[in-house]
């Protein structure tokens, strides 16, 4: 007697992309069907395996099972396909090939908020929302106190949505979702609203319905996050499975596949790419009083930019800060044309940093945006200088409030 | 085909017309007078031009009970189109979100149409009682045409809401068909101007037969409209099967096109 929940089968999902003309308009296709009358009833051609340059794959041929009472954490890179797996299983759009097979009420968050509407109170939408997210009315209004206190709107609660601030908004609409009991719950990277506090009893309550023996697909980009709730893993990279494991070892997989493991990239706008630190080798042994050189790579998008500036900032491994650069002090403006590698140099002089690990954040801006802000990135080792024979006398004596840097830009 | 999912689904059906209508008279000053405003005042225009100056043949009944009894149903169908036929892309935002039987949103806009239905139709009452008209037992026949009526904005929207999903011009086609459509209809005309030979023809406009419906069950007058019927009927069950399977075809991509 088989206890698996979800079965998916050599699913598979092929997306136009491209230069597709966005939507069709009944007199385009009239006027071709005029001009071309044999053209309405030829049968398509055979599509190319791989697909051609109008078409990707988002999905490739993935096949797994998931036990009841699994809670299985779904991560990978931008673009791996997460999403449109869930969209396949959750009956939102069907697979080119290949099938899912699903028993059980499931319930999707996709989302926070689906369904509410402006103009109508808090108390309205919760019903709204809770209805279409599949709960009957009965148990809404069951479960209607809860949900208010949950959000901690009860003041507002009968008050038009359109007046709520966005952090009220998104915690009424993640109250619904989390009182959502089905026996499959499919989550897509939801737990990113609100402030710290109200993250942690999203998470407390997510954590509940895992306990309760519920089955629970939980997409994250938040590997703490994953981790924390989810016992095994599945990583996706362009639209295949990798990994069907154990949570620690799949997110270890994960770490594993990125350019600059453990980064983590706050805000990327697609028009810069960060690529790693190429003197990372050299820093893996500084001492305190060297100077540190740190060579990051980037590639700009497919249009140029202007006055950029870019800002540094050394964390040790507890997270503090310990330096921080701007470009603005310097005055040092840089500007790169479109599709181009460069290495942009940082260097400080001297800083005497205590021994630890060190991570480095980077945000570049210009001016008027941010660009792109990663952090985490694994910058360099300090080893302790021995003092009188004895390694670590003088450690966590060193600092120094504002080394000299500089910062200079290098085409590649 | 999964009517059974979509019975299982008719909670939120309800919520769906529930928005609709609140959302609807929410922010608006004339509110549910539109829903009276737009049936009276066409058929104010008609009673003048097309009755009292084209003395147009009304078989007996005073103008406006001619005109009112037929754009009752008219003003449902018109309004419950254009809902039927935005509603898919209007809601995309849902759509792509969470999975419930898209079915769902067609009904719930032709539904949520009733409701200004039910406020004309009180107008409708009170005019009655005003030109001292009794209606016959044929009224007990008058559930069988509202429900013509409601399967005929069905049938029909359920073609134009995945057509709309696919080609995003139609719901511009809507009202000019709609306008076309109703000179089509036994609107401003009764149906006897139409030769007795081709009168089958005609009746496969399914409003033909509900409008003839409509005015022989409200006012008991003249015969029951069988051969209209007939063909009304028989096309509006080919409307709506054809429309079921055209829009499930569609449903299944609707969430990457829309």
């Amino acid at each position: 007697m088989s206890d698996i929940v979800i079965r998916a089968e050599s699913l598979s999902k092929r997306y136009e992309i491209g230069e597709r003309q966005n939507y069709l308009a009944l007199r385009d296709v009239i006027a071709r069907a005029m001009s071309a009358p044999a053209r309405l009833f030829q049968a398509r051609k055979p599509q190319s395996p791989n697909g051609d340059a109008t078409h990707i794959w988002a999905l490739k041929d993935v096949s797994f099972e998931i036990h009841q009472g699994e809670v299985v954490g779904i991560i990978g890179r931008n673009g791996a396909g997460k999403s449109t797996l869930l969209k396949i299983l959750a009956r939102i759009t069907k697979p080119t090939t290949g099938y899912a097979d699903v028993q059980g009420r499931m319930g999707t968050l996709l989302e926070v908020g689906t369904g509410f509407h402006g103009e109508l109170t808090g108390r309205e939408n919760v019903f709204l929302s809770g209805a279409i997210l599949g709960m009957s009315k009965a148990e809404i209004l069951r479960k209607f106190d809860e949900i208010v206190a949950f959000a901690e709107v009860e003041k507002f609660i009968d008050t038009p949505l359109k007046h709520y601030s966005t952090g009220m908004q998104m915690r009424l609409a993640f109250a619904v979702a989390a009182h959502l009991e089905p026996e499959i719950l499919l989550v897509d990277e939801v737990l990113a609203v609100g402030d710290i506090q109200f993250q942690k009893k999203c998470l407390g309550k997510m954590g509940n319905v895992a306990k309760q023996g519920r089955t629970i697909l939980f997409v994250s980009h938040n590997l703490q996050h994953a981790q924390a709730i989810c016992r095994s893993g599945m990583l996706l990279h362009a639209g295949k499975v990798v990994r069907r494991a154990e949570i620690s070892e799949v997110v270890r997989d994960y770490l594993a596949q990125s350019p600059y493991s453990g980064a983590n990239q706050r805000v990327d706008n697609g028009v810069l790419a960060f690529e790693g630190i190429s003197n990372r080798a050299q820093l893996g042994r500084v001492a305190p009083h060297d100077d540190l050189e740190f060579r990051l790579k980037f590639c700009s998008g497919k249009a140029p930019l202007d006055n950029l500036m870019i800002d540094f900032a050394l964390h040790n491994d507890r997270n503090e800060f310990v330096v921080h650069s701007k470009s603005r002090l310097l005055d040092f403006r840089f500007s790169v044309p479109a599709l181009q590698e460069f290495e942009i140099i940082y260097e400080v002089k001297s800083p005497r940093l205590a021994p630890g690990k060190y991570t480095l954040t980077v945000y570049v801006h210009d001016g008027r945006e941010a660009l792109l802000w990663v952090d985490n990135i694994d910058a360099c080792v300090v080893n302790a200088k021995p003092h009188f024979g004895v390694p670590g006398l003088f450690d966590g004596v060193y600092s120094s409030l504002l080394p000299e840097f500089s910062i200079r830009a290098e085409v590649a | 085909m999964n009517l059974r999912e979509v019975w299982a689904a008719r909670e939120l059906l309800y919520f769906f017309v529930w928005r609709d209508i609140k959302v609807r008279y929410k922010q608006t000053a004339i509110g549910a007078a539109w829903a009276v405003i737009q049936p009276f005042m066409t058929m104010v225009v008609f009673s003048l031009f097309f009755g009292k100056l084209a003395k147009m043949d009304s078989h007996g009944l005073p103008y406006p009970i001619f005109y009112y009894s037929a754009l009752l149903p008219w003003m449902y169908f018109s309004g419950a189109l254009q809902q039927a036929t935005s509603v898919v892309v209007d809601q995309q935002h849902v759509i792509t979100k969470v999975y419930f039987p898209r079915l769902v949103l067609p009904l719930a806009a032709v539904t949520s149409g009733l409701l200004d239905f039910a406020i004309s139709f009180l107008v409708f009452v009170g005019m009655m009682a005003w030109f001292r008209i009794k209606p016959g037992p044929a009224l007990l026949l008058f559930p069988f045409f509202l429900l013509l009526a409601v399967l005929t904005a069905l049938g029909v929207g359920l073609w134009l809401s995945s057509l709309n999903a696919i080609y995003r011009d139609v719901r511009y086609v809507v009202p000019f068909l709609v306008q076309f459509w109703m000179f089509a209809s036994p609107v401003a005309y009764p149906s006897s101007l139409v030769p007795e030979h081709w009168r089958w023809l005609y009746g496969l406009n399914p409003m033909a037969g509900v409008i003839e419906g409509f005015r022989w069950s409200l006012t008991g007058n003249g015969q029951p409209p069988t051969l209209l019927l007939a063909a009304s009927s028989a096309a509006v069950l080919l409307l709506v099967i054809g429309g079921m399977f055209f829009f499930q075809r569609m449903e299944g991509t609707i969430a990457d096109v829309v």
